[in-house]
């Protein structure tokens, strides 16, 4: 085997490690920083279960849950985005797109304003577990719908995929509008909140739901790598590869229903990173699904755990929505290196895939 | 690994449910560094002469002037449990509809007491609400004659306004949305104050904020327009509304007659109702407010 390959193979795999530790940092200081001043080793002596009430109550329930649904959020958002980008083969999809966003809200935004209604009867133990269980629902219905109606003599057209998508988009947004028209003045404010995202709106039981479901998604859709790669060659071709084309769909269209609508439940939408996790690791891992996937969880994980240091710490004792931070970060940084990949390039990739100007329009 | 993990993160979950308790005197019977979230709360405690203890408010807290210089935990439905933790309170006071729940759960479990407001929809209601405030402070007595001069004020107040005849068509415009006018309808808090200056609240057909439509707003035909100043302002001001196609062939159009009052003051129920319903009185019935003493 070629030496120069090699070399470059471990240094990727050496960048990524990198990236790694990046995240375990970001991850400590998710749990030493915050509006409240805590010494590095109060927070590790917290951790051990020697804090005072205040200290356990800022680690174990605001910070920790919140740590943990960051890197669930971070990595399925990265992970699902990588999928679908390459399943789809565009560069634009992302879970907005296909509509699970917008089904979580129409789930979410349901029981915000009806939930009152929908409630009767129910045991007040479940009431928790309303919203959350109705976004879920919610994005894996318009999945589903999606995927079925796109689906004709047992084969999927993508291009028909997105369409469909973008017309569940429309409906789902039409009923939300509904919705929100009916709603009283409180209602309006919560849903209107609900839909810029938060990390820290979650509990440990929905963070653990939602983290547990990430977990087991995460490798179903890391295994389709080799068959990603392949799909990169056009449907055909990789059918003739021997790649079960449509078994590969299907098991990504559902796997990154499991993952965004868990996520996107305990979280709300939040925008941004399923689009531009898997752009960033694509510009600096090149584009092997083997190495993509890792690294755009890894990459998806940073970004969440940045936005969410950044709103608890900019104007603190308040915070703003995540979503916003999201964005306002990771636009400016994807250009960054956008511009500068381009530069170091000379212009000279034209077939690479160029994510920045439909990722910002995104934005 | 992970399921170690989990099963501490289980077990932590557990422990914080069970010190989850909220005290039922609420804590410090005499709390010194109180945290606010809810602008009315805020003007019932400067009104009692306890504004020192307050070391944060929330958004919606914008008078007295003092509270700017006070930091700010952000929109009372959107708390961060970090934040006003932070600022190490003895009390939150919080208003009917603070929140997120997960928010109050946690600063609970962080041991800060928290005494929610009982909610107020009517002016009729802000005395209970000043007792409330003076029970969880401490300040029984002050508040109770707080609470009766209030209720001596308004009743003050909506004698005078009965007394006057005409009631005027009003309509309150929030905001806009889109190219709509946003209207306040029935159940809203500017409905109960046009309703208590001797208003007709001619949007009283549609419940809630809504937005309405230019042709509705023309068979409506209000003779004044309501806003709330900083929403006029940032609208492009009071005249320049009145110039909208919707607006301006209405009596309140033809007539220049736009109402503009500060927020909280007009909206926020609370010990300052009482002259907000008068001076809404006075702009709504410009002749007849004299005779009848407001």
């Amino acid at each position: 085997m070629d030496t120069s390959l090699q070399r470059r193979l471990l240094s990727r795999w050496l960048l990524l490690g990198s990236f790694v530790v990046a995240a375990c940092l970001l991850a400590l200081a998710g749990l030493a920083l915050g509006p409240v001043a805590m010494a590095p080793q109060r927070v590790v002596s917290t951790l051990l279960g020697d804090g005072n009430t205040v200290e356990t109550a800022i680690i174990w329930a605001i910070r920790l849950p919140r740590l943990v649904l960051a890197c669930a959020v971070g990595s399925a958002l990265a992970v699902s985005g990588t999928a679908l980008q390459g399943v789809l083969r565009n560069p634009l999809a992302d879970p907005g797109l296909i509509g699970v966003t917008a089904g979580a809200s129409l789930g979410a935004v349901t029981v915000i304003v009806l939930g009152e209604k929908l409630a009767e009867g129910l045991p007040t133990q479940f009431l928790p577990w309303l919203l959350p269980t109705a976004a879920f629902l919610g994005a894996g219905s318009v999945l589903a719908a999606v995927s079925g109606f796109s689906r004709r003599h047992g084969q999927t057209s993508v291009a028909t995929l997105i369409l469909v998508g973008v017309a569940m988009n429309a409906i789902a947004v039409a009923v939300i509008g509904m919705l929100v028209y009916v709603s009283t003045d409180d209602q309006l404010r919560d849903l209107t909140f609900w839909t810029m995202g938060a990390l820290g709106g979650a509990g440990w039981p929905l963070v653990l739901v939602a983290t547990g479901l990430t977990a087991l998604t995460l490798p179903l859709l890391m295994a389709q790598a080799r068959s990603l790669d392949l799909f990169q060659l056009g449907e055909r071709a990789a059918f003739h590869t021997g790649v079960g084309v449509e078994a590969v769909k299907r098991r990504i269209m559902l796997a990154t229903a499991v993952a965004l609508g868990a996520v996107t439940a305990a979280a709300g939408p939040i925008g941004f990173i399923g689009l531009v996790a898997p752009h960033l690791a694509r510009l600096v891992f090149g584009t092997r699904h083997g190495i993509l996937l890792p690294a755009a969880m890894v990459l998806g994980i940073c970004l969440t755990l940045v936005a969410d240091l950044t709103v608890r710490l900019v104007v603190p004792p308040a915070e703003p929505p995540l979503g916003l931070a999201t964005s306002l970060i990771g636009g400016p940084f994807f250009l960054w290196l956008l511009l500068r990949r381009r530069r170091d390039l000379h212009g000279g990739t034209g077939n690479s895939r160029r994510g920045g100007g439909e990722g910002m329009g995104r934005a | 690994m992970k399921r170690r993990f989990v099963l501490l993160a289980i077990s932590a979950f557990g422990a914080m449910m069970g010190l989850a308790w909220v005290p039922p005197s609420l804590g410090e019977p005499n709390p010194q560094r109180i945290v606010v979230a809810g602008g009315d709360l805020t003007e019932i405690i400067f009104a009692l002469d306890a504004g020192q203890r307050v070391i944060g408010v929330d958004t919606t807290s914008t008078w007295p002037e003092r509270t700017k210089e006070l930091p700010q935990i952000g929109y009372l439905r959107r708390l961060s449990s970090e934040g006003v933790l932070s600022l190490d309170p003895d009390l939150l006071i919080a208003a009917d509809d603070a929140g997120p729940a997960i928010v109050l759960q946690q600063l609970r479990t962080a041991g800060v007491p928290i005494a929610q407001a009982p909610e107020t929809e009517r002016a009729g209601d802000v005395a209970s609400k000043i007792r409330f405030v003076g029970e969880v402070l401490g300040l029984e007595e002050e508040a109770a004659a707080l609470a009766r001069q209030y209720n001596k004020e308004l009743s003050a107040v909506m004698a005078k306004v009965a007394t006057l005849e005409q009631q005027p068509r009003v309509l309150f415009i929030l905001s806009i949305q889109g190219n709509a006018l946003l209207v306040g309808g029935e159940g809203t808090s500017a409905d109960e104050m046009i309703r208590l200056a001797g208003g007709r609240n001619v949007a009283a057909a549609v419940n809630g904020y809504k937005p309405m439509g230019r042709e509705a707003i023309l068979d409506l035909n209000p003779e004044v327009v309501l806003m709330m100043s900083h929403a006029a302002s940032r609208l492009g001001g009071a005249e320049r509304l009145l110039e909208r196609p919707d607006l301006a062939p209405t009596a309140a159009g033809m007539n220049g007659r736009i109402v503009t009052m500060d927020g909280m003051r007009l909206l926020g129920f609370g010990p300052r109702t009482p002259a907000a319903v008068a001076e809404l009185a006075r702009a709504l019935h410009p002749q007849a407010a004299a005779t009848a003493g407001l």
